[in-house]
């Protein structure tokens, strides 16, 4: 069998260093395209007339003075009256004209009469204690969020049935994604029940209630209890590429399509079915992506929306891309989850019971609880949660779906008890590794490493005693786990007789460096220089290769890559072996050249090499399978811990995170380079979530109040401090496969950050973003305040 | 509403938070973009106000030309359309990117008169006597910029949308802050943001420029 396992340190030219990204280049000279920057020929510009009310039932829709206007090509009712809708900004009108001046003028003049309904946008509120057993359909995030068995997730998908279509595109998707087949069967056989006000019931819903072990118990025996309040609010994904895209019929059955997706290859069966059209008449097209970060899987109306404009339009390439406004409203939000907790240790710091009362919203659905306790499986536990539904605007997975959330609320309450307990957290975590499950070891040897690279243990000082005049100083920590294995995946590799290489793949690159590792993995394996790989991604007519989603896109193309340009080489070694008068196994690619392995100077270039080819190129496939084939290229489960370093000012509620310090596991590192860019970006963006984030919406009008950028406070350069990244890499390590990146080291800045600020200040501050009101109010409420 | 008026990028620091507050050098439409129900002829119109006497262009389209990364480009438009979309609709020049559209994020930055502005800001008809330069202008023939060869260098792009803005932005504020402080960085890099967290990267390429000298 082919050698296809991942060649070891001593044989890596490019695998594990500092690789420039690949399209940088491209991208600071402003030439790198995005679904934004393409202009077809002809292409109208489309615009989307959106609800204004957050609960709303539509009464009529007038155009036709719309229609008068010179100019407007086609305009297409998004949503019928008689339609209800669940939250602002929700699509109603879609128009398309020359220009975008004509196309506003348009929407300006379109009539549409609204019946208010009574909405609810709040969630942080404690939920009453009544709330039902919940009836509402399930979303597809609804049951991706369902923290229960499997057998009992399909028996709750059989009972409150689905708010989607189980079509066989949803269907096959889902299996990509890994969900459990008796889920996958109970979601095909499920009731399609829409959303509506009928089927939803209750605003407040029971989800889950779980029991483990004698938690009633536990409490009486427990010698420190600490209780809390924990918990995030809704934040967007203010992906700065909105969301939209280019739909054309070149011909009467035949759909093209750019798209900012996060998906080429599953968007044509997702189009198939609301437009009537098969998906093998559809293409996807996209060259670069403006971000993504779990909001650009599916295909949502205003897509279909200028599908149906092209096509009355007489297939013109129509353009819908979302304003600023509707991108942060509609465009993407994280479930909210809030969390009263009680957890109670023995004096010595041996965790005994977790006790919680969660809550949190993912829109009209509702959501379901995030895993709590995060990571630690306490032996005692008592949990429920209740789902708030209400019209803050459909939840979206969002980069490690429930898990900051989930490590906010656990690591959060920990400290509290660590503080309890007088004990440095640091000591807590420790202690109870071995209750964290597989990665256990792991987080025990990174605690240590953070904590050298932190200075934890010449810094730490107990709460609130790290003050010089207003200013107080604190650390905090967080562990976080994340799967990350790699999807199916299929990767062509040619190699031409000239000695030129190409590679074509339907995955995409989200700024993560997939153009890097794909090309560094296939440079490596044909042992010639990166220049000379010509890589094509992001189109479905490439051999289709995933999702990039859950951090599995890594895993995923660095096999199939590599299995591609290992079976390629092969079949150029039986050639050359001929030459070369050796068998083929006793080839190998370096430097340029193809040589005998015990005798370098027995050799041909590359080029000459591939001309043994004949005239005819070799194209082979590799294929990334969905299960484990031997050898395993990628892997899962990888664990990581941060630590944060704050300086909060007592006085006016600032808080500046100073420095932050991240130990991620992730397999073997294809990239070092964008590897840590990765890790980096993550710090930053969870720098933003902790600090600043918020989707703060209106009580009164139901509407989001700061959908902009200037209210919707993203971080700045101005709020970066020393960040420090370091990989567990070498041996126990590489040979774990590629596991993914983009999601795990997201997951702790906010518990970290947050944890900081209770140790500085002495108080914990409830819910994320630590904005200076909620810090002045903690300290306000703090005992002896 | 907002594109009714040209901001001039000038960062000042909101007290200790670090929002930058834009300098908003406000000069209104001579001709509010609202009445565009009154059909008026092509060209400009003289009207008295305040016993001035002003030019009115539109609402209809306009001829208009500009002088764009040293060529002259001409397009006929309506007075209401931005500079930033007339670059980008009209010439393919789509290095500067629409983002918020409303001057706070930096992704449309270009120069004008040598000075970073906010090309969703600035309308078109008011930007045709200005020197405007975009990314586009900044590689010679194959070579990046040096401020450019420094965002590779340091990876300070991930998805890059951000990208083209922060590298005008960086390469006008490296001419006029050849070896900044710490604090000029933060004040002068103020106006621009990424999601995707490629701050450090930045930092580093200007630490680079500083090192060899910008
Ligand atoms: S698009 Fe101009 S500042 Fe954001
Ligand atoms: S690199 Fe993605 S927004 Fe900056």
């Amino acid at each position: 069998m082919p050698d296809y396992a991942w060649p070891d340190t001593e044989h890596r030219t490019l695998i594990g260093k500092r690789i420039p990204r690949v399209d940088s280049p491209a991208k600071v000279s402003g030439q790198a395209k995005y679904t934004y920057d393409v202009r077809r020929p002809g292409m109208l510009y489309g615009k989307v007339l959106r609800c204004p009310y957050a609960h709303a039932k539509i009464i009529s829709v007038d155009t036709s003075a719309a229609q008068k206007i010179p100019g407007v090509k086609a305009i297409h009712i998004v949503q019928q009256p008689g339609s209800t809708i669940f939250w602002a900004g929700d699509d109603v009108v879609a128009i398309a004209a020359v220009d975008e001046p004509t196309a506003e003028d348009a929407a300006r003049v379109v009539k549409i009469e609204y019946q208010k309904l009574p909405h609810f946008v709040s969630d942080a509120e404690p939920p009453p204690n009544v709330a039902e057993p919940a009836v509402g359909p399930l979303s597809q995030i609804d049951i991706w969020d369902l923290e229960l068995p499997e057998e009992q997730i399909a028996a709750e998908v059989r009972r409150r049935g689905v708010s989607f279509r189980a079509t066989q595109a949803v269907l096959a998707q889902l299996r990509r994604f890994r969900m459990p087949e008796v889920i996958v069967d109970a979601i095909a056989r499920a009731p399609y029940r829409p959303l509506t006000d009928e089927t939803s019931g209750s605003l407040y819903q029971r989800v889950a209630t779980e029991t483990k072990g004698d938690p009633d118990k536990a409490l009486v025996e427990a010698e420190v209890v600490s209780e809390g309040l924990y918990g995030c609010s809704v934040i967007t994904h203010c992906c700065l590429e909105s969301h939209g895209s280019i739909m054309e019929w070149p011909e009467r059955n035949q759909l093209f399509s750019y798209m900012s997706t996060q998906g080429v290859s599953a968007i044509g069966a997702q189009l198939a079915d609301p437009l009537n059209v098969p998906a093998a008449n559809i293409r996807v097209h996209q060259d670069h992506i403006g971000g993504g970060f779990g909001s650009k899987f599916a295909v949502d109306r205003w897509h279909v929306a200028a599908a149906h404009l092209s096509r009355k339009a007489g297939g013109q390439p129509v353009r819908i891309m979302l304003e600023r406004d509707a991108e942060l409203e509609v465009a993407g939000a994280r479930p909210s989850a809030y969390a009263r907790v009680r957890v109670a240790a023995k004096r010595d710091g041996t965790i005994t019971t977790w006790e919680s009362r969660s809550w949190g919203t993912g829109g009209p659905g509702g959501g379901g609880m995030v895993p709590l306790p995060y990571i630690f499986d306490v032996p005692n536990q008592r949990k429920e949660h209740i789902a708030v539904r209400n019209n803050i605007g459909p939840g979206r997975a969002w980069r490690a779906p429930s898990h900051p959330q989930a490590a906010v609320i656990t690591m959060g309450a920990l400290n509290d008890l660590a503080a309890k307990l007088d004990m440095d957290p640091l000591d807590l975590w420790m202690k109870n590794l071995d209750i964290a499950g597989q990665r256990k070891e792991t987080f025990r040897e990174e605690l240590g490493i953070a904590a050298e690279l932190m200075e934890w243990k010449q810094k730490w000082q107990p709460r609130g005693q790290n003050k010089f005049g207003s200013l107080a100083r604190g650390l905090g920590l967080s562990i976080h786990l994340w799967g990350g294995r790699g999807h199916a995946s299929d990767c062509d590799l040619t190699i031409h007789p000239d000695g030129s290489v190409d590679i074509k793949m339907g995955t995409q690159d989200l700024g993560t460096g997939t153009r890097t590792v794909i090309s560094v993995v296939a440079a490596e394996t044909l042992g010639i220089p990166i220049s000379a790989i010509n890589l094509q991604i992001g189109d479905s007519q490439f051999p289709s290769s995933g999702v990039s989603g859950g951090s599995s896109s890594v895993g995923a193309v660095s096999a199939s890559t590599r299995r591609a340009a290992i079976d390629a080489r092969d079949v150029l070694f039986s050639k050359v072996g001929l030459v070369l008068n050796v068998p083929p196994d006793q080839l190998e690619c370096v430097n340029g050249t193809v040589r005998v392995k015990n005798n370098p100077n027995n050799s041909l270039s590359w080029k000459q090499a591939c001309s043994k080819l004949g005239v005819m190129p070799i194209t082979v496939r590799g294929r990334n399978p969905n299960t484990v084939k031997p050898p395993d290229l990628t892997g899962s489960g990888v664990g990581g811990v941060q630590m944060a370093e704050v300086e909060v000012d007592i006085e006016t509620g600032v808080v500046k995170v100073k420095k932050m310090v991240a130990v991620q596991d992730c397999g073997l590192i294809i990239d070092l380079k964008t590897a840590e860019s990765q890790c980096l970006g993550a710090l930053i963006m969870g720098i933003s979530y902790a600090l600043f984030e918020e989707k703060i919406m209106d009580l009164t009008s139901g509407r989001m109040l700061n959908a902009n950028m200037q209210f919707y406070r993203l971080a700045g350069l101005a709020d970066i401090p020393e960040l420090v990244v370091h990989f567990m890499t070498g041996k126990g390590y590489d040979e774990r496969g590629v596991i993914g990146l983009g999601e795990p080291p997201v997951i702790s800045p906010g518990a970290a950050i947050s944890t900081a600020v209770a140790n500085a200040i002495g108080v914990s501050v409830p819910f994320l973003p630590l904005t200076p009101n909620r810090v002045l109010d903690a300290l306000a409420r703090k005992p002896g305040a | 509403m907002l594109k009714r008026r040209s901001f001039v990028k000038k960062n000042i620091l909101l007290n200790n938070q670090t929002n930058p507050l834009t300098f908003r050098d406000v000069t209104f439409l001579k001709f509010p973009a609202s009445h565009w129900r009154y059909r008026i002829v092509v060209g400009p119109q003289v009207i008295t106000v305040a016993g001035k006497e002003v030019l009115v262009h539109g609402p209809g389209k306009v001829p208009m030309q500009f002088t764009i990364n040293h060529k002259k480009y001409k397009a006929c438009l309506e007075p209401r359309v931005t500079l930033l979309d007339t670059l980008r609709d009209q010439f393919g020049l789509t290095g500067a990117k629409r983002v918020c559209d409303r001057a706070e994020c930096g992704a449309c930055t270009v120069l004008m008169n040598k000075k970073a502005m906010y090309a969703c800001s600035v309308l078109a008809i008011e930007a045709q006597a200005a020197e405007i330069l975009t990314v586009e202008s900044l590689m010679r023939e194959n070579t990046l910029h040096p401020v450019q060869q420094a965002f590779v260098d340091n990876d300070a792009s991930q998805c890059g949308f951000c990208t083209p803005g922060f590298v005008v932005a960086c390469s006008v504020f490296l001419d006029e802050h050849p070896s900044p402080t710490p604090e000029d960085i933060r004040r002068g890099l103020a106006g621009n943001f990424c999601r995707c967290g490629t701050y450090d990267g930045i930092k580093k390429a200007i630490a680079q420029r500083m090192q060899r000298g910008a």
